[in-house]
């Protein structure tokens, strides 16, 4: 089976902060991460090469530093990696960047699945997934959280509903969104390490993809980004510290003033 | 500091790290309550190739040495070094059959260990032959192409979990050292079964159960090396491992130094946290000086070791010696540092005092690695 995991480099949330005169994200300084999604599409891409055989592909839309992430990928188990990465792609909104991601797939191949995180932790829009198989006009199947069976023809997987799940067999070619719940991601083994380290990783441009100017990065993007804020701290809040014993007799102490 | 390793042993440090991050701290207050063997994170660790570290290549392995293993241990034991205790006593096992073992013997066991897929344990230790060896009472007699084993080891780490041990035992009393031989019994043999699983103070992932041998027969060949050469083999392996004791050592000294200090500064006490006292400075600042002497020595002695030379078994005990006293203060004092919360098992340090005591005791007590390492000197001063 022929697998493409789609990765996203972002900031690490734990360390991120708003520029409280720009109100835009402060990335300087702060790591780059896998989106932890994305970890967990991978995961499970390598296990199902492991049990039903094929190879692993990981693709990301990004910097030329995504390269980083994309040894991380080839150290936790896909079979190698491309970056598609260009100047023109800055700026891109989830549209922008479902075309390039449908251009750069099938410059690189025919896949029987394609895997990705639910969402990205950076923007959160869960939509570059969902895009990207209406491009391909191919079914998806979003937030994931078993694959049941995986043979030659198809997949049966449960879709994280929130009163339960749906039980879903779908046929290849057919994309899927995955949620925190379906895996474990491992940590690199030594022989991922080495081979990654080695690896060559393809580089795609815009170019190189047959991609139209117009349709991508900035340009190709109809979102308008109008205003970016903070939400309003609301009043009286108050934060409890201590022990946990100590939290919920300051807590009961509270509750207690409006008997 | 910088210890100028390879490429490789950095790769192994990060991935070590990783899982001890990752896969054993949220875990190892659950393994310690219930005293629960680490299945699970074992397996994680086959999957990241890390049994394969001290393997050599010809037999699937990476062809590490005890620098490589003392950095992977290194790591699970700042996190647990029950879970790290399980991961080494592995190679206690192994350590036999790569030093004295046929090229056939290798062939059958080592590719399985480097993969995880078996799991090694030393049966050495008696209820009458602990640090004095030579008491050993079990024995192993030739029948035809069989080996007869008859007797009880006791407080075998990997007992009940392991499926390949290295056993030693009496092959002909009236020559004294030079009758122990070493052999290697599998789980499921007839006549070999473990005792239940001991309850102690530490180290409560790891198992530690009695190997009992009531006529248990082995083929011929599963003896390792010559007949007699066992005590000799015996203390080659100890040379290779009590690194890797040191090292889990120094894992679990910087585990408690970083909780110790963590502590230290967010803890408020007269208005300030207490790191500022200088009373908690000093005790920090020592353990800190344990630390990194207790790292140096272990990393050299290891180094040393990889060399070869023809003299190592004096280096190996004061690595030993050294950092798991070190290790068996600091946790102490990361305690003492932390108070009331200290000695609360909602904190981790009182659980890293508790197992740090074992360190002092297994793989030869600490009593006598200085005995060895006096004998030596004796030879050197004579």
């Amino acid at each position: 089976m022929k697998i493409c995991v789609c990765i996203k480099q972002v900031p690490d949330a734990k360390e991120v902060r708003l520029d409280p005169v720009t109100n835009t994200l402060a990335r300087e300084g702060v790591q780059s991460i896998m989106n932890p999604f994305d970890e967990h599409a991978l995961e499970e891409a390598v296990r199902l090469r492991e049990s039903v055989g094929g190879e692993v592909v990981a693709v990301s839309m990004g910097p030329p530093q995504a390269e980083a992430m994309l040894r991380e990928a080839i150290s936790c188990g896909a079979d190698r990696a491309v970056l598609v990465s260009d100047r023109a792609f800055a700026g891109a909104d989830t549209w922008a960047t479902a075309y390039t991601l449908e251009h750069a797939l099938r410059r690189i191949g025919d896949f029987d699945l394609i895997l990705c995180g639910k969402q990205a932790i950076d923007g959160d829009t869960a939509q570059v997934g969902p895009g990207l198989a209406t491009r391909f006009a191919i079914p998806y199947v979003a937030c994931v959280q078993k694959i049941r069976h995986a043979d030659a023809t198809g997949l049966v997987v449960e879709r994280m509903m929130d009163d339960g799940y749906d039980v879903v067999a779908v046929d290849y070619p057919v994309l899927l969104t995955v949620v925190k719940d379906i895996n474990e991601p491992r940590v690199p083994s030594l022989k991922g390490k080495m081979k990654a380290k080695k690896e060559t990783i393809l580089h795609l441009n815009a170019a190189d993809i047959g991609a139209e100017p117009a349709a991508i990065g900035l340009a190709g993007s109809p979102t308008r980004v109008v205003k970016v804020f903070p939400p309003e701290a609301r009043g009286g809040r108050a934060m409890l510290s201590g022990t946990v014993d100590e939290q919920v007799a300051q807590l009961a102490e509270r509750l207690r003033r409006y008997l | 500091m910088d210890y100028f390793l390879t490429e490789q042993q950095q790769m192994i440090v990060d991935i070590a790290r990783q899982l001890t991050d990752e896969k054993i701290i949220p875990h190892r207050a659950e393994l310690d309550e219930q005293h629960q063997f680490p299945r699970e994170i074992l397996k994680q660790m086959a999957q990241a190739d890390l049994f394969g570290v001290p393997i050599p290549e010809a037999y699937g392995g990476f062809g590490g040495g005890c620098l490589d293993i003392a950095l992977t241990v290194e790591q699970f034991g700042r996190g647990c070094i029950g879970v790290g205790t399980a991961f080494a006593a592995n190679f206690l096992g192994v350590y036999p059959i790569i030093i004295a073992g046929s090229e056939a013997m290798k062939e059958k066991y080592l590719p399985d260990v480097a993969t995880g897929k078996k799991f090694g344990a030393f049966g050495l230790t008696e209820a009458n032959a602990g640090s004095d060896a030579s008491g050993i009472q079990t024995t192993a007699v030739l029948d035809g192409d069989h080996w007869v084993l008859n007797g009880t080891k006791q407080w075998i780490t990997n007992g009940g979990e392991a499926q390949i041990y290295a056993v030693v035992a009496i092959t002909d009393r009236s020559r004294g050292p030079r009758g122990a031989s070493i052999l290697v019994v599998e789980e499921g043999d007839p006549g070999f079964s473990c005792g239940p699983k001991e309850k102690k103070m530490g180290i409560r992932a790891s198992s530690t159960t009695e190997l009992i041998f009531k006529d248990c027969r082995i083929p011929a060949d599963r003896l390792v090396g010559r007949q007699g050469t066992g005590f000799i083999t015996v203390m080659k392996t100890l040379d290779l491992s009590r690194p890797g004791i040191g090292a889990l050592g120094v894992g679990l000294a910087q585990g408690a130094l970083d909780e110790a200090a963590r502590y230290a500064k967010q803890r408020q006490q007269f208005g300030k946290p207490i790191i500022a006292f200088q009373a908690v400075q000093h005790m920090l600042a020592d353990m800190a000086i344990g630390v990194e002497s207790a790292r140096a020595l272990v990393y050299a002695a290891a180094r040393h070791i990889d060399a070869h030379p023809k003299e190592m078994s004096k280096v190996s005990a004061m690595c030993k010696a050294y950092a798991t006293d070190v290790a068996m203060k600091v946790a102490t004092d990361a305690v003492q540092v932390m108070g009331g919360y200290g000695y609360m098992c909602e904190y981790p340090v009182e659980k890293m005092m508790r197992d740090a005591k074992i360190l002092q005791i297994y793989e030869g007590t600490n009593q006598i690695q200085r005995n060895v390492i006096g004998q030596e000197l004796n030879k050197e001063y004579s």
